[in-house]
């Protein structure tokens, strides 16, 4: 009987992990069992069991421990894989046009799915070990996936960038972790955070795994490899680099800075606000000399990252709220711009700014979506975007640092520069031979109708901000 | 016989890891900045090892930490060199200086 709880519970707590095991499962033998051509079920199928995952998700998550703490399940947890697969099921939907053609789709959805497992390991971390292990599963599928497009010079150049430098700032971490053994003599988190003593030796600690993070989330002066690894990468990557594993990342740092290091607040405090500050200003000035959209939206993203991480150094419950709303703000309005960038990119190959001049005479609903976007990347009031900043810097504003939130301000003004600029090209500069219309796919047209009532309907439902902040008040 | 002091190990690693950043950033082969991330990763190897022998004898974290280290290290090692592979074949060089399409 005692048996038989034990493995009711374990299914119970890790069920987000198990039921993503389960589609790698179906995915391999639907590989061994295909012949020359995968079956068109398959890719229905899938994004049917996608959905299941993140809708189990979002209802009832078990709070529990496992493997003696090494993995920990909690609501708000669940809640940030539930939004992490909903990014991944937006981005197979608006993958399926690019995927069609390609020789190798099953694989590619496999490794999506096994990045996105990693993911979840990661945020379930209660062990260092654990932590480390999962942070590999998540990146080095990345770096396959970015080499997809087999032929092309950019593609590998792109993987190369990010393998490189994704084993570089493991690297850094592990140091970091190291001396963090060092200090405490435990790979436990809540045994580590119980045993500082405030030496300079976990000081240390602190800065290179803050460093190693930095290198993941594209914090400046770790964001060297972002722009590159985003405009040679396949768009549906980028879209996955930029939002998920983004968002995942930025999750995985709210545990360790809260969780782990919460003693050190102070001084991480300040390391957040320096590299914040910076992130912003060198993302707002590097973003407006833009001319490719993929290298544009990567520089927007490094600027948002600057934001998250002003809502981060909240170290408050509205901290963690503010950045896990933002990232779902964030994931509508990102993936919004991404589907559009991917139906054009695939129907025409064009990714310049220039190129979508006088967009809007032949496709006036795919420019409105772009433009939404676009306006809640900016935070423009009626858009969820608006309501996602205004939280994060709500957060942010607990320590009065008012030079820290004027940099913000500023910055959020400056972006509306560059985010406008696009705009404009697309709605009131004509040219000779604008862009032709485009057709949307009906799985495209779902992932963009779902975009879209996200960026919109969000910001107006107070009871999601509400019901995420009573998930993380335990925290 | 005297034991080795943890302060000569603990300098071991740091030089080597050190020595690692440094190869990282001034090598231009793409082999050879694999290698650096390698010496990167022994040098916390070095590190667990000794942390766990000298510090905390009684239990075996560190050790079990090392062995996953070198686990995870020679599956990145193998999709990095797929990948370098790859570039090869397209660009016909694996120095990081000649692999530069995309500039702003």
């Amino acid at each position: 009987m005692l048996l038989e709880n034990n493995l009711l519970n374990f299914l119970l707590v890790m069920l987000q992990e198990l039921g993503l095991t389960a589609i790698l499962i179906v995915l391999l033998f639907a590989k061994l069992m295909e012949g020359e051509k995968t079956s068109p079920m398959l890719y229905p199928l899938v994004m049917v069991l996608l959905l299941g995952h993140v809708l189990i998700s979002f209802d009832g998550n078990t709070t529990g421990m496992l493997f003696s703490g090494m993995y920990v399940n909690t609501p708000l947890i669940g809640m940030e894989k539930g939004i992490l697969g909903l990014g991944t099921l937006l981005i197979c939907l608006q993958a399926g046009t690019w995927l069609k053609n390609h020789k190798h789709s099953t694989e590619f959805i496999m490794l999506l799915i096994a990045t996105l497992m990693g993911m979840d390991y990661l945020l379930s971390a209660g062990n260092l070990l654990m932590f480390y292990l999962a942070l590999e599963l998540s990146t080095i599928p990345l770096a396959a996936l970015c080499n997809f497009d087999l032929e092309k010079r950019r593609s590998s150049e792109s993987a190369m960038k990010l393998i490189l430098s994704s084993a570089f700032s493991s690297g850094i971490l592990l140091f970091g972790i190291s001396m963090l053994y060092g200090a405490t003599g435990s790979l436990n988190f809540i045994e580590i955070s119980r045993s500082f003593m405030g030496t300079e030796m976990e000081m240390l600690a602190l800065i290179f795994i803050f460093s190693g993070f930095a290198f993941k989330i594209a914090v400046v002066p770790f964001h060297f490899w972002t722009a590159d690894v985003y405009e040679g990468a396949p768009i549906p990557v980028t879209a996955f680099l930029s939002v998920i594993s983004k968002g995942a990342m930025i999750f995985a740092l709210t545990t360790m800075l809260y969780k782990v290091f919460g003693a050190y607040a102070a001084m991480w405090y300040n390391i957040l606000f320096v590299a914040s500050a910076i992130t912003m200003t060198l993302g707002n000035l590097f973003a407006m000399r833009q001319m490719n959209i993929k290298r544009f939206l990567a520089f927007s993203s490094i600027t948002q990252a600057g934001y998250l991480l002003l809502g981060l150094s909240g170290a408050s419950a509205e901290g963690a709220t503010s950045v896990v709303y933002f990232m779902l703000v964030y994931i509508f309005s990102n993936l919004g711009a991404f589907g559009v960038l991917a139906l054009v990119s695939a129907a025409t190959g064009k990714e310049e700014i220039h190129d979508f001049k006088g967009f809007y005479k032949n496709n006036p609903v795919l420019s409105w979506v772009f433009a939404l976007s676009l306006f809640s990347l900016a935070g423009i009031p009626p858009t969820a975007g608006f309501f996602g900043k205004l939280f994060l810097i709500t957060a942010g504003a607990s320590r009065f640092n008012m030079p820290f939130l004027v940099i913000a301000a500023l910055n959020m003004v400056i972006s509306l520069f560059y985010y406008l600029k696009v705009v404009r090209a697309m709605l009131v500069e004509q040219q000779d031979e604008p862009l032709p219309t485009i057709a949307v796919p009906f799985y495209a047209r779902i992932a963009l109708v779902v975009c879209v009532a996200g960026v919109l309907l969000t910001g107006f439902f107070g009871q999601i901000y509400e019901y995420i902040h009573t998930l993380s008040l335990g925290f | 016989m005297h034991e080795i002091p943890i302060n000569h190990i603990l300098f071991l690693s740091t030089a080597l890891f050190f020595i690692g950043v440094y190869g990282f950033l001034s090598r231009k082969n793409m082999i050879t900045m694999l290698m650096a991330v390698e010496l990167i990763l022994n040098a916390v190897n070095i590190n667990f090892v000794a942390f766990n022998k000298y510090l905390f004898p009684g239990k075996l974290d560190g050790l079990f930490f090392t062995i996953f280290i070198i686990a995870i290290a020679a599956a990145e090692a193998a999709v990095a060199i797929a990948i370098i592979i790859n570039l090869y074949r397209s660009h016909k060089s694996i120095d990081v200086d000649e692999v530069n399409d995309m500039k702003y």
